[in-house]
């Protein structure tokens, strides 16, 4: 059976063990239908043109995965970042595990969306913020239309969270594939401050299908900072779909590291519902063999005085291909818009291919919009030169890749992740860095 | 110490080097003049090993072994140094962060730890006060956005960290002011022993007040035309270098 008949057929299942007369439903039902009509996005489709999702969709996967094996902390440890005290809200093929998690009900709310969509007090959050920045398209409806699980944070106003929160979603196997449709909810208020690590992170090289979406709210002066691990198995994929919604004042930075996994899609789309907003994109995408990377991005500009500041760097060897897609829209209103975009990629191989595809929309006529997209090599006159002060080749080839992916790097505000992300380059670039970072 | 014999290089077939011979001894300082093209800068290139020339025959031997098939790193890890005509810039990597890996992969070339931080400090610290280096200056991106003069400094600076047995300074001088030659040159002079040596590639007599050369050369059409004492490169610089072409008629 067709994955998308499968979906159909397990829809009217998953109807009979909910609550089918809450508002919830009605959302569910609505998502539900327009992702029958639209059924999973071909290469026909502007946004889908360089990535297919075909391979795959041939698995068969199990939707509602039941079994699921238990995970020691030993075994799962170095996913963590583990060396500060965090917030954690686990998943293990997507269930929530209390036994990894570490949640808190004290002041502010970081837990689960299954308890948020089903409890009472949760009930105005979900009413005023529940799939409200989230687009009505198939992916993302899909979600919609399957999500009970998921991170709910939702942090009141003028609270600065001591501790980052970590969303990690293991996959054990447990079943021959099996896919994922988190859902999180993040509520940031006014003059509050958070930052979160997401990571998916799949246990054994059994397929795995993620099709994540994640809303984010950030009202007046909020900050957040997010960080997004993408270091999975190479029989995993992911569909990872972020709405960000941001009112005047605040602050949202997002950053996402894309070092593994099969198929990798990025649909990052932020929303300026204020003024004097900055939004901030960054990436960094190391890959190889024939893994494929996708980040489509938006920024839309929809009042004045905003910034927005995207930085996306790509090394890319073997076979592997990628996707730099960044979209800008500059409404009539937007007037005195900052908005700056670089993507610079770095080919190792003549076989490597990314397709680079700047889209500026501007309508007002005082803006500042500059952009940028380079592709190239490495330089060998600075491989030389590093060679001649003795130097290896294959360390200098890092050390200059370090060099490249370094601008974003510096702006990582947990040392941590900035440390872990520093290690799973060198890693990645098989060479000790030979110095502290 | 380096031993060059018949050496014959050429790029994209085009014949650069031909048949050129030098011997450099420790302890000695030689400076290579020559006009535009005449094959200076090549030399200075097959000596570190850069692949982009082909060496179509001769040899070239350090310490009475043949480098000539070895990697640029294996070379400096035998101990040749070459302060770049345009030093490359390294955005991303500080000064300090830049010499620590090449001195410890040096070191890890040679079977030997790490140097132990305190030493490297230490050792910067006496580097950079000696090329007069602002330790500001340290902790920049490799060259980038550094002036002529800082680059240069930069480079004489690497020199010094990395005591290298055969230093080749290509237009070390090209670039740099009055003050700022001086610096390098005392620099250069501070680092001589009777253990290593330096060749000097430049285009003016001017830097040559400053690091003395025992021999000097005159390199034209990829060939070692004609060798002499420090006056020689006097005699150049009032003469130029017709006399010499015309010499070779």
């Amino acid at each position: 059976m067709e994955l998308k008949e499968k979906l159909i057929s397990s829809y009217v299942a998953f109807e009979n063990g909910i609550d089918i007369n809450s508002n919830i439903h009605e959302i569910r039902s609505k998502a539900f239908q327009n992702f029958e009509a639209l059924g999973f996005p071909t290469k026909k489709l502007e946004a889908w043109k360089y990535t297919s999702l075909n391979s795959v969709l041939k698995e068969d996967y199990s939707i509602f995965p039941n079994k699921a094996n238990s995970v020691e902390m030993a075994d799962v440890k170095q996913y963590f970042i583990h060396d500060i005290d965090t917030y954690k809200i686990i998943f293990i093929d997507g269930k929530y595990s209390s036994f990894l998690s570490e949640t808190t009900h004290d002041t502010i709310d970081v837990c689960l969306m299954s308890a948020a969509f089903t409890k009472p007090k949760y009930k105005a959050v979900i009413e005023n913020y529940f799939n409200k920045v989230a687009k009505q398209d198939n992916l993302t409806s899909l979600n919609t239309a399957f999500a009970t699980e998921g991170a709910y944070i939702n942090i009141p106003k003028n609270i600065e969270v001591q501790k980052p929160i970590q969303i990690i979603n293991f996959t054990t196997g447990s079943e021959a594939a099996t896919m994922l449709q988190p859902r999180n909810l993040i509520v940031v208020g006014e003059n509050s401050h958070v930052q979160i690590i997401e990571r998916h992170q799949s246990l054994t090289n059994n397929p795995v299908l993620t099709n994540s979406v994640t809303e984010i709210f950030a009202d007046k002066r909020a900050f957040v900072d997010y960080y997004k691990i993408q270091n999975d198995k190479k029989t995993a994929s992911l569909v990872d779909n972020s709405f960000i919604e941001q009112k005047s004042n605040s602050v949202v930075s997002v950053h996402t590291f894309s070092f593994g996994g099969n198929i990798t899609r990025n649909n990052l789309n932020f929303y300026q519902k204020g003024e004097y907003i900055d939004s901030i994109l960054k990436g960094v995408t190391i890959i190889e063999g024939k893994q494929h990377v996708d980040h489509c991005t938006l920024v839309h500009h929809i009042e004045p005085n905003c910034e927005s500041h995207q930085d996306y760097k790509g090394i890319y060897d073997d076979r592997s291909t990628a996707v730099f897609n960044g979209k800008v829209i500059v409404n009539k209103e937007a007037q005195k818009t900052n908005a700056y975009q670089q993507n610079n990629n770095v080919l190792l191989s003549d076989k490597a291919t990314i397709n680079a595809k700047p889209q500026l929309e501007i309508f007002a006529d005082d803006v500042k919009c500059s952009h940028g997209c380079t592709i190239g090599q490495l330089d060998d006159e600075a491989l030389f030169y590093m060679q001649q002060r003795g130097i290896p080749k294959k360390e200098g080839k890092a050390l200059l890749m370090y060099a490249f992916a370094n601008t974003v790097l510096e702006s990582v505000k947990i040392p941590e992740v900035k440390q872990r992300i520093t290690k799973l380059i060198a890693k990645k670039l098989g060479v000790n860095i030979g110095f502290d970072l | 110490m380096l031993k060059i014999e018949n050496l014959q290089a050429s790029i994209d077939d085009k014949s650069i080097l031909k048949g050129l011979n030098l011997e450099v001894k420790a302890g000695e300082v030689h400076a290579i003049m020559g006009p535009n093209g005449a094959g200076k800068s090549t030399l200075a290139n097959i000596i570190a090993g850069k692949e982009d020339y082909e060496v179509t025959a001769g040899t070239i031997e350090l310490n009475g072994e043949d480098i000539s098939e070895l990697a640029p790193e294996e070379r400096a890890h035998n101990g040749v140094f070459l302060s770049f005509q345009y030093p490359v810039e390294i955005p991303g990597v500080s000064v300090t962060n830049f010499i620590k890996t090449a001195i410890n992969e040096t070191r890890k070339a040679k079977g030997l730890e790490d140097m132990p931080a305190k030493d490297m400090l230490k050792m910067i610290r006496e580097k950079s006060e000696l090329l007069e280096i602002d330790r500001k200056f340290l902790s920049r991106s490799l060259n980038e956005g550094f002036s002529g003069g800082e680059k240069k400094r930069n480079e004489i600076f690497q020199m010094a960290m990395l005591e290298p047995k055969l230093a080749i300074l290509d237009e070390t001088d090209s670039g740099l002011d009055i003050d700022a030659l001086r610096i390098v040159a005392n620099g250069v002079n501070k680092l001589k022993s009777k253990d290593n040596a330096v060749i000097v590639i430049t285009h003016y007599q001017r830097l040559l007040d400053y690091i003395v050369p025992d021999f000097v050369h005159v390199l034209y059409d990829g060939k070692i035309v004609k060798s002499g004492d420090a006056s020689l490169a006097l005699e150049l610089e009032a003469k130029g270098y017709d006399w010499i072409k015309k010499e070779l008629v």
